[in-house]
């Protein structure tokens, strides 16, 4: 053992202090509260004080810091989609990540990949040119590629996956990336509270104080908070919080599953999506094969897991990769994802003033977490969503403007 | 493997059953406004608790009701619409 280890093994001082600060009590009122303390609302939260310089905030948190979707997902981050607000809007949460761990002065573990969308029938490979084409036409870097580029970035593939889906083509996304999913909501975190931002774990939200369609305050486990605007950024939870506040939204709840291998020596340096076979999966850099596949078929509010859902994905990655027959499935989770009918998010003001919404985050909240932090800082700060995220307003039901990103938003339609 | 009683076939795996959402009233077409109709073709109750659902027994093609506890996923009975 390093004798600088053992030393601070030994000592009561601590060579880092803690990430952030926990005050011992809640205080009574805030410029803003945010109910959430997952990626989005700490970046919600850190993008309030850095660019609008409001830090009299507090982040509730019913269980602990990144423990909800932020910890649960399969970190990839991608801008390939297919419909031009989904791809500028994403691309943006891009461009923000490329120097994310600069800017939060912590290891993001962000690792520039290459991502692949395989296409396994000509229908998929109509789609797949579409979404090139959109995406070049916003600059963003995708392109059509054959099963010999696919051969040659992973040569492990088989292919013909077994015999029944053989693979026609690719989408290729160069800018496709991965990164430490827990880091980013400490990351955030650690700088938000640096700025002043106050964050309280183990605090749960019981009740909106609401009078004529406008917020005036949280009720909570640990006390009453007066404020005049509040962010939900609670993904999963995002129904509970709506009949709170007393009205309807389109999201329904569905688990969503993952999985990892135990570690392997690093071999899988691409990350591989396939629509038709259900699956996702890339290597993480501690060497865990982390898979994910499409979502449970019906409404539950629970993170429970399935011996199915393990069953059915693994069959599909031994179609695609026979050699890992004796590898393990080490750990298996569960998110709860809050399901729109255009797959697309829900963000900005609600009919209750100084409520706003940032949800619908099904199964693609991830990669949105930076631009998602700093446009819902805005809307709070000027009580006004900025236009970059218009197409993703509550009322485009009402006004029958859905967005149509079921395409490229998840996999298994 | 999970199991759902349906209806006509009795006891049967989860894997033959399709969730069709939650039952919801239709409004009167012709006499509904836009933001009515919008409302029940879009807006759902996602909060979870004892829901009236409808499911599709897939291979003998029978769609019936089960209510069913969305947080705990318990399903407290089932039966063919309009029997209860």
């Amino acid at each position: 053992m390093p004798y600088r280890l053992l030393r601070f093994a030994l000592t009561k001082k601590h060579p880092e202090p803690a990430f952030f600060r926990q005050p011992e009590k809640l205080g009574t009122c805030y410029d803003a509260v945010i109910i959430g303390g997952g990626g989005h609302g700490l970046a919600a939260a850190y993008y309030l004080a850095k660019d609008h310089g409001i830090t009299n905030v507090a982040v509730l948190e019913r269980g602990y810091l990144g423990g909800g979707n932020t910890g649960r997902n399969t970190t990839i981050i991608r801008s390939n989609y297919l419909t031009p607000e989904g791809v500028a809007f994403y691309d943006a949460s891009v461009k923000i990540w490329e120097n994310l761990s600069q800017e939060l002065d912590l290891n993001l573990f962000y690792s520039n990949r290459g991502h692949f969308t395989l296409a396994h029938t000509e229908s998929a490979m109509r789609t797949m040119r579409w979404r090139a084409e959109v995406n070049k036409h916003l600059r963003v870097k995708s392109e059509v590629v054959g099963p010999d580029d696919i051969k040659q970035a992973c040569p492990e593939i088989d292919l013909s996956c077994a015999g029944h889906a053989p693979i026609l083509g690719a989408l290729y996304h160069a800018p496709g990336s991965v990164a430490r999913h827990d880091g980013v909501a400490w990351g955030y975190g650690r700088a938000a509270s640096r700025m002043g931002v106050e964050i309280f774990q183990n605090t749960e939200v019981i009740g909106l104080d609401i009078q004529h369609d406008r917020i005036l305050g949280v009720r909570t486990s640990r006390g009453n908070i007066k404020t005049g605007k509040v962010l939900s950024a609670v993904a999963g939870f995002t129904p509970r919080i709506t009949s709170m506040a007393g009205f309807r939204t389109p999201i329904v709840i569905h688990p969503l599953q993952a999985c990892v291998s135990e570690p392997m020596k690093p071999w899988l340096n691409t990350i591989l999506v396939s629509g038709s076979l259900h699956v996702y999966v890339s290597q993480s850099s501690r060497g865990e094969l982390v898979m994910g596949a499409s979502l449970d078929p019906y409404e539950i509010h629970s993170t429970r897991s399935t011996l199915d859902f393990v069953e059915g994905l693994s069959g599909h990655i031994l179609d695609m990769f026979p050699f890992l027959s004796g590898i393990k499935v080490v750990r298996q989770w569960a998110g709860m994802a809050d399901m729109t009918p255009d797959f697309a998010p829900i963000m900005g003001k609600t009919p209750v003033e100084g409520f706003y919404l940032d949800a619908g985050w099904g199964t693609w909240g991830f990669k949105a977490t930076p631009i998602s932090g700093k446009t819902m800082a805005e809307t709070i700060a000027k009580d006004k969503a900025p236009d970059l995220v218009h197409a993703f307003r509550l009322t485009r039901f009402a006004e029958f403007e859905l967005t149509g990103e079921k395409g490229a938003a998840a996999v298994g339609h | 493997m999970k199991l759902l009683q349906c209806p006509i076939n009795g006891l049967r795996p989860i894997d033959e059953f399709a969730f069709g959402g939650e039952h919801r009233d239709m409004p009167d077409l012709q006499s509904s406004s836009d933001a009515a109709w919008a409302d029940y073709v879009f807006h759902r109750n996602g909060a979870p608790g004892v829901k009236k659902e409808w499911w599709y027994h897939v291979p003998s093609g029978i769609w019936f009701i089960a209510e069913r506890n969305t947080l705990t996923d318990h399903v407290e009975c089932t039966y063919l619409w309009g029997e209860a």
